[in-house]
């Protein structure tokens, strides 16, 4: 809402488009783009003249790249907005688009609110009335429209969780408040340790809530899975399998990454991004591409790799090759043709790597196909599945805002750990309060002073 | 019409803890002002606590005086015990609160304002405000004499329609027996002024003699003396102490067996009383299972016998207040002198009131105190100061005096009324500001006199002796942040002696002080930190300690302030906003926002809403722009 702070978001639409653009507006947004934008000239954005389409890369926060990108600077006033934009083009689909936006959110921009944009170049003078009024149409539009998702079932278990977890924060400050405006009242003091336990409490609620962003964003853009398996093991067997039992079959379209086919299927209510090397290279020349940069950017785009494996014969060079080259990954091993022979590389297997993830299965007669449907499940949502009332948040303004709770809770406590008094103490869990009540709308003070009222008896 | 017998440039009606600040305030800026009361016998009364400040109240105390007002210096001089409160828990939230002798308090105000050149005090019962056109043309007494001004401040306290309670007893009056201005109200009601109906009440007072302090806790005052006013010289107070006692089940069953009798419960009480301030009979109603309630018995000044009962504020009939005092322990003989009673009375809708606290639609009509709806005499005063400055600085054609929610809690308090309004009487608490790190008792110099200055409150005295301070603060600082120690043997062993842990590197001695167990004396002693007065010597060390959340509350200040920086003209048309919602646009246009600020800030007003405004504000501004 305030038009100082740097926005950033994805300007293209969701979903198959080759290129995507992530747009940060602002005074910070140089010195935001500055920290994960490096030109592969090693100059500095701003040394390029304005308007100037810059090749590098966007690396993470350990320096890891995500995508290759063009980034162009637009100096202000002469841009969209007529502030500081930076524009960043990547190609590396949904996955790479959604890290280089948490990007700039971490080096301190704030999601774009719908419409901001435009309505930043219309109160910085760039477009019309008329432009600006459709732009009013798109604020309450979209208000309208989140506040009916608001009302949909995820977002009403977030919010009905994170109204616990503030009620609980509510009644340590409603405490506090308490002691702290009626000095003279006979009401029990607090101690430090209940605070301190409330807080903690509170933290590790939001830190799990945190956790559950990273299912959410998996249940909302799939499981970015990739199929490797040298040639002749049942990969493609086992590809068919599971696309027949999949009868959610979305769509098949050509990958972002041009080397490669992906396929979104759901595998045991996990949606999945499967990425097969299978159409352009043949197999045996992709393992042997295995230490090429390019192929190891598709193993790297992958959240977890698939290894098919074959049970009946003993691994191979080539199977060495690609264990090797997933190291570090988080992958499982399925052991192919048990319908075959027994297998005689599962203890091997289940020597090197954690016996949990090594699962045998005959692609030919789906036995073991269910055991590779539960693992996944686990994988996704963790071993702690027990209703459908798990809270996935998939939302980045929300995670945004819950991640800066979590900052002040973390401050809290640590204020509450070294018995800071009540006036400081207060503050970051009112802080903490307040971000969470953004999410769920509610407002903090008149809240406070109302519980004073209900459950202390003061007054003169 | 009556008849003019002369004409004001500001005309104050009340003489209560508002209407004395009011009238001051425009008399000290040198305009000719009446303040009308309807007994002289009872200026600046305190018709409830025998007590000033208390937790938040102590800090509006210290910003009338920052500002130029009177209340703290009286206070100072009618204190018979001074207690900081929460001393425990953090230098934001310390209040101080001041017993204080009644009459005395009294007999100090009249004397201030009877003596105050421009300004007029005189026993009047004004019945009519005289409108004309929509704009303030003077009052109307009951005499018939007409007196005019182009400014009227309402003060009215209860006063308005005012009607006592307890019991089956029920008579139109004011406090202590005072006339209830029944007239005035009306006239209010047909210039168009929007009255609500409030209730409050007042515990027992009783006879010192017939009690038992033997049974009883004491409560003294704190050894160390304190004064509210920045600029006071007392420095020799003579102290007397309170005492404690509780109800007992014995005391719950009386009240229980005798609620029909209550004027609470029979019928007789309209308004809407404040929850904060509940009658016994409703305490016991509602905390069923507190087993016992805490009491105060409190001198009500030094030439009377007169006991306040603090926590005993109730309308049972005469003979069942005395009948519940007597088993509460030390209380078994008591004689009751006055009996508590509740009070009804008309009150202002706050909303209709501009933050200037001048009313929306009459023009010259401004509104103060008790009567805007809060409750607590210095919530009063803090309003009346404000509503005299605003008033003058309307006949200059100034910009009214509005105090940030980051300045004052008396700009919390009339944000608060004017954007929120109230449903009960207001009181100003701790918890209602949200940065009150930097609302303390002990800056309300450094926040406001300045401003106080400016506006022409502040004497020569004071300002002398606050730039001396301040710059005595500087120079500390300064100080402390270019004074460097290094990790020596020497050093580290004086910094274990004193319970802290040795330095690792060079330090200034501002970081040092951070530390929770280091103190300005102790750099003094060790590194010799310059002599300083006792004020700037804990204003460095809060300054240092709380430096890293200070930061923090200042950080989302200035967030706030970019909203609160972009106004919205006075003429716009919510309801052709078609973007804004139906709700957002009614509640914004009964408020009538000053600022997006202000307007975030409206229930029912979405940040979506308020993305819609910006962009109308833009619009508009580009049609003028094009007009012209």
């Amino acid at each position: 809402m305030l038009q100082e702070d740097t926005i950033s978001a994805v300007t293209t639409a969701p979903g198959n488009a080759a290129i995507g653009i992530v747009r940060i507006s602002g005074s910070d947004a140089l010195q935001i783009a500055d920290q994960m934008f490096f030109a592969a000239s090693g100059k500095k954005l701003e040394t390029y003249p304005s308007h100037t389409m810059v090749y590098g890369f966007v690396r993470d926060r350990e320096g890891r790249d995500i995508d290759e990108v063009l980034s162009v600077y637009m100096k202000a006033p002469r841009s969209y907005t007529a502030e500081d934009v930076i524009e960043i083009q990547c190609h590396g689909g949904m996955q790479s688009i959604r890290q280089i936006l948490a990007l700039t959110y971490y080096y301190g921009a704030r999601p774009a609110e719908p419409g901001e944009f435009t309505k930043r170049a219309f109160l910085n003078g760039r477009i019309d009335l008329v432009q600006a009024e459709s732009v009013m149409d798109i604020i309450n539009s979209k208000s309208a429209a989140a506040l009916k998702i608001a009302v949909q079932q995820q977002e009403g278990f977030l919010s009905k969780k994170l109204k616990e977890v503030r009620r609980k924060l509510r009644d340590v400050i409603v405490h506090l408040e308490a002691v702290i405006d009626y000095p003279e009242e006979d009401i029990e003091d607090v101690t430090y340790n209940e605070v301190n336990n409330t807080i903690s409490g509170a933290a590790e609620e939001v830190s799990v809530l945190l956790e559950g962003a990273h299912t959410g964003k998996i249940l909302k853009e799939g499981l970015r899975t990739a199929i490797i398996g040298r040639p002749n093991v049942g990969k493609s067997s086992l590809l068919n399998t599971l696309l027949k039992e999949d009868r959610a079959l979305v769509s098949e379209y050509e990958g972002t990454t041009r080397d490669v086919i992906e396929e979104q299927l759901v595998i045991g209510g996990v949606p999945v991004l499967l990425a097969d090397t299978a159409g352009i290279h043949d197999t045996k020349d992709f393992v042997e591409k295995l230490g090429v940069e390019r192929s190891r950017a598709f193993l790297d785009k992958a959240e977890l790799i698939l290894v098919v494996l074959d049970g009946t014969q003993p691994l191979t060079a080539d199977d060495e090759t690609i264990l090797t080259a997933i190291k570090g990954k988080n992958a499982v091993f399925v052991v192919n043709k048990t319908d075959l022979a027994e297998s005689i590389i599962t203890k091997t297997l289940a020597e090197r790597f954690a016996p949990e993830n090594v699962i045998e299965i005959s692609a030919k007669t789906k036995e073991g196909i269910d055991r590779l449907e539960s693992w996944l499940q686990e994988y996704v949502y963790g071993s702690s599945r027990q209703s459908d009332e798990e809270i996935y948040i998939q939302n980045e303004r929300q995670i945004n805002l819950l991640r800066q709770a979590a900052d002040s809770l973390k401050d809290a406590v640590e204020a509450a750990e070294n018995r800071l008094p009540y006036d400081c103490l207060t503050i970051d869990v009112d802080r903490a309060l307040t971000l969470m009540g953004e999410i769920t709308g509610e407002t903090v003070r008149d809240e406070i002073i109302n519980e004073i009222f209900a459950r202390f008896c003061v007054g003169k | 019409m009556g008849i003019i017998v002369d004409s004001y440039d500001v005309i104050v009606i009340g003489a209560g803890h508002a209407g004395v600040e009011a009238s001051l305030a425009a008399a000290r800026l040198g305009y000719k002002t009446l303040l009308a009361t309807l007994s002289l016998d009872n200026i600046a009364l305190m018709p409830c606590n025998p007590s000033v400040g208390g937790s938040a109240k102590g800090q509006l105390v210290g910003e009338i005086d920052a500002l130029g007002g009177q209340m703290a210096i009286s206070a100072d001089e009618a204190c018979i015990q001074m207690r900081m409160l929460n001393t425990g828990k953090g230098y934001a939230v310390h209040s101080l609160r001041a017993q204080a002798d009644k009459p005395f308090y009294h007999v100090i105000m009249k004397k201030v304002v009877e003596n105050q050149e421009n300004l007029d005090v005189k026993q009047l019962m004004i019945d009519k405000l005289l409108v004309r056109n929509d704009e303030v043309v003077g009052v109307e007494a009951e005499t018939g004499e007409v007196f005019e001004s182009s400014i009227v401040i309402i003060c009215t306290g209860t006063y308005l329609r005012s009607k006592i309670v307890f019991g089956s007893v029920n008579y139109e009056s004011g406090p202590n027996g005072l006339r209830s201005a029944n007239k005035l109200s009306e006239s209010l009601l047909e210039a168009g002024v929007e009255l609500a109906r409030f209730k409050t009440g007042t515990p027992a007072r009783v006879d010192r003699r017939s009690l038992d302090f033997s049974k009883m806790q004491i409560q003294e005052g704190d050894p160390e003396l304190r004064n509210f006013s920045y600029i006071s010289n007392i420095t020799h107070r003579e102290q007397v102490p309170c005492w404690l006692t509780y109800t007992s089940p014995v005391t719950h069953q009386i009240i229980k067996d005798n609620l029909v009798r209550s004027g609470m419960f029979n019928g007789l009480v309209e308004g809407v009383g404040p929850r904060y301030c509940p009658s016994i009979e409703s305490k016991i109603i509602r905390f069923k299972d507190k087993e016992r309630h805490q009491l105060f018995i409190e001198p009500e000044g030094l030439n009377t016998n007169e006991m306040y009962v603090q926590g005993m504020s109730s309308a049972l009939p005469a003979d069942v207040q005395v009948k519940f005092m007597q088993t509460i322990p030390g209380m078994e003989h008591v004689k009751m002198m006055r009996p508590g009673y509740a009070i009804d009375y008309d009150c202002l809708d706050p909303l209709q009131l501009k933050s200037s606290l001048e009313h929306k639609h009459i023009k010259g009509l401004f509104s103060a105190g008790q009567s805007n709806g809060t409750s607590g005499y210095e919530e009063a005063a803090g309003q009346g100061l404000i509503a005299g400055i605003n008033a003058v600085r309307k006949l200059q054609g100034k910009t009214p005096l509005v105090l940030g929610r980051n300045e004052a809690y008396i700009g919390v308090l009339i944000d608060d009324l004017v954007t929120k309004g109230t449903n009960e009487p207001y009181r100003m608490m701790t918890s209602r500001a949200e940065y009150r790190l930097l609302l303390r008792q002990d800056n309300g110099d450094l926040r406001l006199t300045e401003k106080g200055r400016e506006i022409g409150l502040v004497t020569d005295e004071r300002w002398e002796k606050f730039t001396k301070k301040r710059s005595e603060i500087e120079r500390v600082m300064h100080h402390l942040q270019n004074t460097f120690v290094s990790p020596t043997e020497e050093i580290n062993a004086k910094l274990i002696s004193a319970g802290s842990v040795p330095l690792k590197k060079g330090e200034n001695l501002a970081t040092l002080l951070k530390r929770s167990e280091m103190s300005y004396e102790k750099l003094q002693a060790f590194f010799g930190a310059p002599e300083i007065s006792p004020v700037v010597r804990e204003q460095a060390e809060i300054q240092c300690k709380y430096e890293g959340y200070i930061i923090k509350q200042k950080q989302a200040v200035e967030k706030a302030l970019r909203l609160e920086s972009k106004k919205i003209p006075a003429d716009i048309d919510y309801f052709a906003l078609k973007e804004l919602s139906n709700e957002a646009a009614e509640k914004l246009d009964r408020v009538r926002p000053d600022s997006l600020g202000q307007a975030s800030r409206i229930s029912g007003v979405s940040p979506a809403d308020v993305g819609v405004l910006m962009i109308a504000l833009e619009v508009h501004r580009r049609q003028e722009a094009e007009k012209q």
